[in-house]
């Protein structure tokens, strides 16, 4: 397990603004993934993790072990962490082998058992026939195996991954998602990993952490995250949710309903414990929670009249985007049967409305 | 025509001795200087750059008041090998290592730089002392570049002038250098011998430059 508290301050120069990062955050068993935008402080997490930079305070927890504790003034070396880390470019070393690139890695062992665990290391992860070339002269799905093999060679306590499927296409980037789960299977050693691909977090995170300039705003599940964003941030950051700005017109715990004032029109919801009648807040709904109906008379119940302004083709299907920034997502076939309407309306279910 | 080929191979001897000495300090300063974050690292930059932009009777002048036998390292000297540094070709030797050091200490700064920092990284975090690291990743993805520093201070060493009259002189058979020994035969109104020994080490210059440019990494 690794227990956390990082603060790490840069003063603004010509080129750059000031950042501050301030984390308190505890990992355990598994895949935690920290997610959030460029510039978020991702990478510096790791980095103070992985010791490369020193924390301006705090302390770092591996197990039983003290990284970094500022009060108690230690802070070991890079080497004596027992982090493996996989850098977002592999940081295979160019002139070497794949074997020598592991064989470095395992260089403290002795060398009868160091043979024996690269030898293993390049069986499980299919390189044995790599073995003998050089990081460019092998396919990107190798060097990407390579990195993880030599990260994981010298038994670390904990795994870091920099954005490791960042520019990787399609195949190259299943490919590593299965290696992950083989890795996660296999070795069990904890592991931070750092992405902005929200299909990331949920294709291989158990817990997930969004980090927003410097600070912790959300941990949980990522089920749970996307379920109920902490606030706007976070759901704008997670870039899947309309966000319209309205005003709760009624609360009824008793019948477990709520009405909500957007624009001129009222919608019916469930009851939103922690808000009062008044209170201005942001209406979150995913766009595929939505239904874009052809208009017939005066608008129904949970329904708002909509000017359609473009339609989107997505891999799932259409996504059409309304005036005042709403998107609804459809599937081909249900946009088949309105895709000649001219009039919409745009129906919010009752269950899925949600406020912040 | 009689032409001495003592300064020649004197001056080879020296160029040799000094970029050996150049590359052994030059690679643990650009090391420092690369990797190491002190106060007054910007002073010692240019402290290292100073003899690259001083006239050569300066630094002439500030090896003699170092190294005379009445100053205290010309003692340390005369105590410890028996005879003064002044006016031998030992001291041709530090001439040529004052224009060889800055020379090699600002390529192998900038080859060790250009040595991709997470490479580095990734050594450290997989347990690689910064002994290991330095001989094992960093040194073998830089050599090119150094050894190309290396060519290029020992083309430097081989011409210095002005320095090496000043704390050497020009004693020839002992401390002659071809440099020197072109300007004597000039002054001597021996052309032939002058014009010789301008082409022989123009040759020189030429072969090593050539080989430091092959060495140096395509630029791509």
């Amino acid at each position: 397990m690794i227990s956390a508290r990082l603060r790490k301050t840069y003063p603004a120069r010509p080129d750059s603004a000031s950042f501050s990062l301030d984390l308190e955050f505890q990992a355990t068993a598994g895949v935690t993934v920290l997610f959030g935008p460029s510039g978020s402080g991702k990478t510096l997490t790791l980095d103070l993790i992985a010791g490369f930079v020193r924390p301006d305070d705090g302390r770092i927890l591996l197990d039983d072990d003290i990284l970094f504790d500022q009060t108690a003034r230690v802070n070991l070396a890079p080497q004596a962490r027992n982090c493996g880390y996989v850098f977002q470019n592999y940081a295979l070393f160019p002139h070497m082998t794949l074997r020598q690139n592991l064989e470095f890695a395992a260089e403290r062992r002795p060398r009868l058992e160091r043979h024996r665990r690269v030898n293993e290391m390049l069986e499980k992860f299919r390189l044995v026939d790599a073995a003998g070339r050089r990081p460019h002269e092998v396919s990107g799905g190798q060097r990407q195996r390579c990195c993880i093999a030599r990260a994981l060679i010298g038994a670390p306590k904990l795994l870091l991954f920099d954005e490791p499927a960042q520019g990787l296409d399609a195949p190259l980037r299943a490919e590593f998602y299965e290696v992950l789960r083989q890795v996660r299977a296999d070795f069990k050693t904890p592991t931070l990993l750092v992405t902005h691909s929200l299909d990331e977090c949920f294709e291989l995170g158990e817990e997930m952490m969004v980090v927003r300039e410097g600070r912790l705003v959300q941990s949980g599940t990522p089920a749970a995250i996307l379920e109920q964003p902490a606030n706007v941030d976070v759901a704008r950051l997670l870039g899947i949710f309309n966000l319209l700005p309205a005003e709760i017109r009624a609360l009824d715990p008793g019948r477990n309903t709520s009405k909500v004032q957007m624009g001129e029109y009222e919608l019916d919801g469930p009851y939103l414990p922690g808000h009062l009648k008044g209170d201005r807040v942001t209406v979150c709904v995913r766009p595929e929670s939505l239904q874009a109906l052809e208009r017939n008379g005066k608008p129904g119940a949970n329904q708002i009249p909509a000017q359609l302004e473009r339609t989107v083709q997505k891999p799932q299907g259409m996504r059409l985007e309304f005036a005042g920034g709403i998107a609804v997502d459809l599937s081909r076939n249900d946009y088949d049967r309105v895709r000649d309407t001219k009039d919409w309306v745009i129906e919010f279910p009752r269950e899925s409305l949600r406020v912040l | 025509m009689q032409i001495d080929w003592f300064p020649l191979w004197l001056s080879l001897r020296v160029a040799f001795i000094s970029t050996a000495m150049a590359l052994v300090a030059g690679l643990w300063l650009a090391y420092i200087l690369a990797n190491r974050e002190f106060r007054g690292k910007e002073v010692l930059d240019a402290a290292i750059t100073l003899p690259l932009v001083l006239p050569p009777t300066v630094l002439g002048y500030y090896l003699l008041v170092l190294l005379a036998g009445n100053s205290p390292l010309g003692k340390l000297w005369e105590n410890i090998f028996g005879s003064p540094l002044v006016f031998t070709w030992k001291a041709a030797v530090l001439a040529a290592l004052l224009h060889a050091l800055p020379l090699l200490v600002k390529s192998a700064r900038a080859a060790l730089e250009s040595v991709d920092r997470s490479l580095e990284r990734a050594a450290r975090n997989l347990g690689a002392s910064e002994w290991r690291l330095f001989w094992r990743v960093t040194l073998p993805l830089a050599h090119r570049s150094i050894l190309a520093a290396v060519a290029l201070a020992f083309a430097r060493s081989l011409g210095d002038f002005g320095v090496t009259l000043m704390v050497a002189g020009n004693i020839p058979g002992r401390t002659q250098t071809v440099a020197v020994a072109i300007y004597d035969a000039y002054e001597a109104g021996n052309t032939m011998v002058a014009r010789t020994l301008v082409l022989v080490i123009s040759a020189v210059a030429l072969l090593i430059l050539t080989l430091a440019n092959r060495l140096s990494p395509a630029k791509t």
